[in-house]
């Protein structure tokens, strides 16, 4: 039978009070029931239905209909990290799953609130993404939609190249002037008479003063003084651009940030709401008659396929992990030291810390951190997690390595920086001609080309003055240019440049 | 603000046609889901645009994964753009099959080759467009009201809202609980067509290029249907002489005789002076062959009956060049110097299965 309004009423009021009475915390969460097709329209904006329009959209809701109708995929629930919490449900889900997403979607909303990551997002996004959208029509209609979406298009394509640290810094003091007024500072002489000149003023001295003022004022011309990683906010300060180019840089870029923690915290997020929907629906929530149609949607849920990672199913498994260790208090050096198999196997202090200690994690950690503080050998043997890499020889994605540290190791490379390369603009004002000079910093993996090359054209098209990145490829540091109409790409050490 | 999900998925698939922003379409990649029609398997592509940004080279990289396996133990075919993700990406959606309608499939077909949609012939062909009262709205003029859904609204909310009395079961609308009928306008092709297929039997045609004329037969079948309501279709196989047979036999009917491509388009001409009157039918003619015929003085005889009787009665005449080892494709080159301009008439050399796309885009792909 169809579920009436009443029902729900009832489920989020009786989900409600499970989740508080253990102690989870969250705004106020609306909960709005929509079908398939809506919802995803819904998730192929992101969750906000009030987007600037965007072909990307269009693009995904493409995808997701697709797969839906064919039955590979399905949406059961959409949360929105807003002050009130927006959550959606898909209609056709049975009672059961109607209760559990419900949980889940708790489960979300107490990690978006309290999470530290997400201390500094925008909690009324709904209303601010609306006003996003009206700015940007706004200029569709008075420049036409393909210069703004091809604009829009650039600033996507540049649109993770920010610094997820950012929000959290101290603003900006004011910027320093830069000695125009002021005549460069010169080498202070000791007074002397004539003939004792050389002995208190000796010639090599002045020299070498005189050089590191030049040294230092060229510091201070410098531009960026030091390397900036968010590229947009760089390219919104400096880039001679219309207003409405302008504006829709800092729409793309406020988009980023906010989307930012979700994305440094996926498994640590999915994990929670997925702990949490279990322990309410099987501690709580869950009638006799229910439990195999749980069982059923929630091993759905935490299922591997193809030897692919689910961030639900790791998540969640580091968190009981968690939990357990704490309640047993196998951590800390003494537990670190143990070596006995059989005293490992037994070790309990009986401590029951596990509900403080992950209640603490999912306040201060994001997956970065929690990968690295969490993850264990045994975890990882227990789960049979595996690298793989690309096989050349036979052509095909093959297992790497099952040591721990290898796993550890590929999987925090995955996690920071989102998983993306590490670049900066170190020089704005490049061979003094105001060419923008990007570094990559060279982690052991090159970039992809062509794709670098497009990236490259597209900053090119907000900076409208040459771009040029240095990276390296096949171990040789190399330098590719854009200048607006062709690449140009040489060794960079043939750069007579000092490191920045 | 449910439609404005149409807006953007309009605009995607116009650029994924190439109609507007064609710098994009550089970036696009085509996934793919795997579909059956009957017997044969065809994929359904998922179009994707990437937009360009900085990242690894996918194949210096490395990802972590979870399950069994010894090191080096392959990990399933690779699908393309399918590098180790950021942790916690989806999990890899296998390609299930699933069917498809025929009409799913020729739209498909129509947007992978990018092909023009059929104007059929004459004014009366195509109905005025009739509007269809199909869908419900919010909002709309009072005339149209839906005195129903208007009052099932109206309950819902107060049941909703706790409002509902089943006591005393009065159910008022307010503003908000109005729905009104919306309509869409509907164009019905009210034309029928008629496909003759001829395919030269003769000895040099073997089983692979049959096996080819028959898959680009399915999709001239496919496309077709998209835009006529009745389709017939008539079979005529032809070496020396032409004779007219079922879709069964029209495969595998296999001759050792020479070849008279006339006798078959002799055959079409009665065939359609008979049964299908041009200005009640949308008539096609493809034409499958070696391009071997028996005489230079046949081949001239082809050509009249084609401008004379064929072509002033069809809408198109598609004639597919199946490349065999033994044939000289002469026939090819002498249509080509007959009706080089002619936009009647489609000509297309297939060398091999991979060609056969490129061979349908460019026998339908007049728009006729």
């Amino acid at each position: 039978m169809t579920p009436r309004p009443s029902d729900y009423t009832g489920w989020q009021r009786e989900i409600e009070a499970h989740a508080r009475s253990y102690g989870l915390d969250f705004f106020d969460t609306l909960f709005e029931v929509v079908d398939h097709d809506r919802m995803n329209q819904v998730a192929a904006y992101g969750g906000y239905p009030t987007r600037y329009p965007h072909w990307r959209f269009g693009m995904e809701y493409e995808h997701l209909s697709k797969s839906y109708t064919w039955g590979l995929h399905r949406i059961y629930e959409m949360v929105i990290n807003n002050d009130p919490t927006y959550a959606y449900l898909l209609e056709s889900n049975g009672p059961v799953d109607q209760k559990l997403v419900i949980a889940h979607v708790f489960g979300h909303g107490d990690f978006f609130k309290n999470n530290l990551w997400f201390a500094r997002t925008n909690r009324k996004m709904m209303d601010q993404m609306a006003n996003h959208s009206t700015r940007i029509r706004r200029f569709i209609e008075r420049v036409g939609i393909e210069r703004v979406e091809s604009f829009l298009d650039a600033c996507l394509s540049i649109e993770d190249q920010i610094d997820p640290f950012a929000p959290f810094a101290e603003t900006e003091g004011p910027r320093r002037n830069l000695g125009a007024e002021e005549p460069p500072p010169s080498v202070r002489r000791m007074k002397s008479k004539d003939y004792m000149e050389s002995f208190v003023n000796p010639p090599e001295f002045l020299e070498a003063q005189r050089k590191r003022l030049e040294e230092q004022a060229r510091r201070a011309r410098r531009f960026p003084e030091s390397p900036v990683r968010d590229l947009l906010k760089f390219l919104y300060d400096h880039a001679p651009l219309d207003a409405w180019e302008r504006e829709t840089l800092a729409i793309v870029r406020e988009e980023a940030y906010y989307f930012a923690p979700q994305r440094q915290t996926k498994i640590m997020n999915e994990g929670w709401a997925t702990y949490w929907h279990s322990r309410i629906m099987t501690e709580r929530a869950l009638r006799d008659d229910e439990v195999i149609d749980y069982a059923d949607h929630h091993s759905g849920t935490v299922s591997t396929s193809g030897g692919r990672l689910n961030p639900y199913k790791i998540g969640v498994e580091l968190f009981r992990d968690i939990e357990d260790r704490w309640n047993r208090g196998r951590f800390g050096p003494e537990w670190n030291r143990c070596e006995g198999r059989a005293e490992r196997e037994s070790w309990d202090r009986h401590l029951g810390l596990g509900r403080e200690k992950i209640f603490e994690v999912r306040r201060l950690y994001n997956d970065v951190t929690f990968i690295d503080t969490f993850l264990t050998e045994d975890f990882c043997r227990r789960h049979h997690l595996f690298t793989f890499a690309w096989d050349g020889r036979r052509e095909t994605w093959a297992i790497q390595s099952r040591a721990f540290e290898d796993v550890k190791r590929a999987l925090l490379f995955q996690l920071t920086n989102f998983g993306r390369p590490y670049i900066a603009v170190t020089d704005g004002n490049w061979q003094n001609r105001g060419e923008l000079y990007l570094s990559h910093r060279h982690e052991g993996v090159d970039l992809r080309a062509d794709w670098a090359r497009e990236t490259l054209r597209s900053i090119q098209m907000i900076w409208r003055r040459p771009v040029a990145l240095e990276t390296v490829v096949e171990g040789k540091p190399r330098i590719v240019a854009f200048d607006g109409s062709e690449f140009s790409e040489r060794d960079a050490k043939s750069e007579a440049r000092e490191p920045a | 603000m449910a439609l404005r999900i149409e807006t953007d998925h309009s605009r995607f698939r116009e650029i994924v046609r190439g109609r507007i922003r064609k710098d994009l379409r550089r970036f696009m990649s085509r996934g793919e889901l795997l579909g059956r029609q009957g017997r044969n398997i065809v994929s359904i592509p998922l179009p994707q645009i990437d937009v360009p940004h900085f990242t690894f080279a996918p194949q210096q990289s490395t990802g972590v994964g979870q399950g069994p396996g010894e090191p080096g133990t392959a990990l399933g075919p690779p699908a393309p753009g399918d590098g180790p993700g950021a942790a916690g990406d989806q999990p890899a959606e296998h390609p299930l099959e699933v069917e498809v309608t025929l009409g799913e499939l020729a739209e498909i077909l129509g947007e992978e080759l990018e092909l023009p949609r059929i104007k059929p012939k004459g004014d009366k062909a195509i109905r005025a467009p009739r509007d269809r009262y199909t869908g419900i709205s919010r909002t709309g003029p009072e005339s149209l009201r839906h005195f129903k859904r208007s009052y099932r609204a109206a309950l819902k909310r107060q049941i909703a809202s706790g409002v509902y009395d089943p006591n005393s079961p009065r159910v008022v609308p307010l503003r908000e609980d109005r729905r009104y009928r919306t309509w869409k306008p509907v164009e019905i092709p009210e034309t029928s067509a008629v496909i003759l297929y001829m395919m030269d039997v003769s000895g040099s045609m073997g089983d692979e290029q049959k096996e080819i004329v028959r898959i680009e037969a399915f999709w001239i079948d496919a496309w077709l249907r998209a835009h006529y309501k009745g389709i017939e279709r008539r079979f005529i196989v032809h070496d020396a002489e032409a004779h007219e047979v079922d879709e069964e036999a029209f495969y595998r009917t296999r001759e050792s005789g020479g070849t008279v491509i006339s006798s078959a388009y002799r055959m079409a001409h009665s065939l359609i002076r008979r049964s299908f009157p041009p200005e009640s039918w949308n008539i096609y003619l493809f034409h499958f062959s070696d391009g071997d015929n028996w005489s230079q003085g046949d081949t001239e005889e082809c050509v009249e009956i084609l401008r004379r009787d064929l072509l002033p009665s069809a809408n198109l005449f598609g004639y597919g060049q199946v490349e065999s080892p033994y044939g000289t494709g002469q026939f090819f080159g002498d249509l080509q110097d007959a009706f080089a301009s002619d936009e009647r008439v489609a000509l297309s050399a297939v060398a091999g299965r991979d060609a056969i796309l490129d061979s349908i885009r460019t026998l339908l792909g007049k728009g006729r």
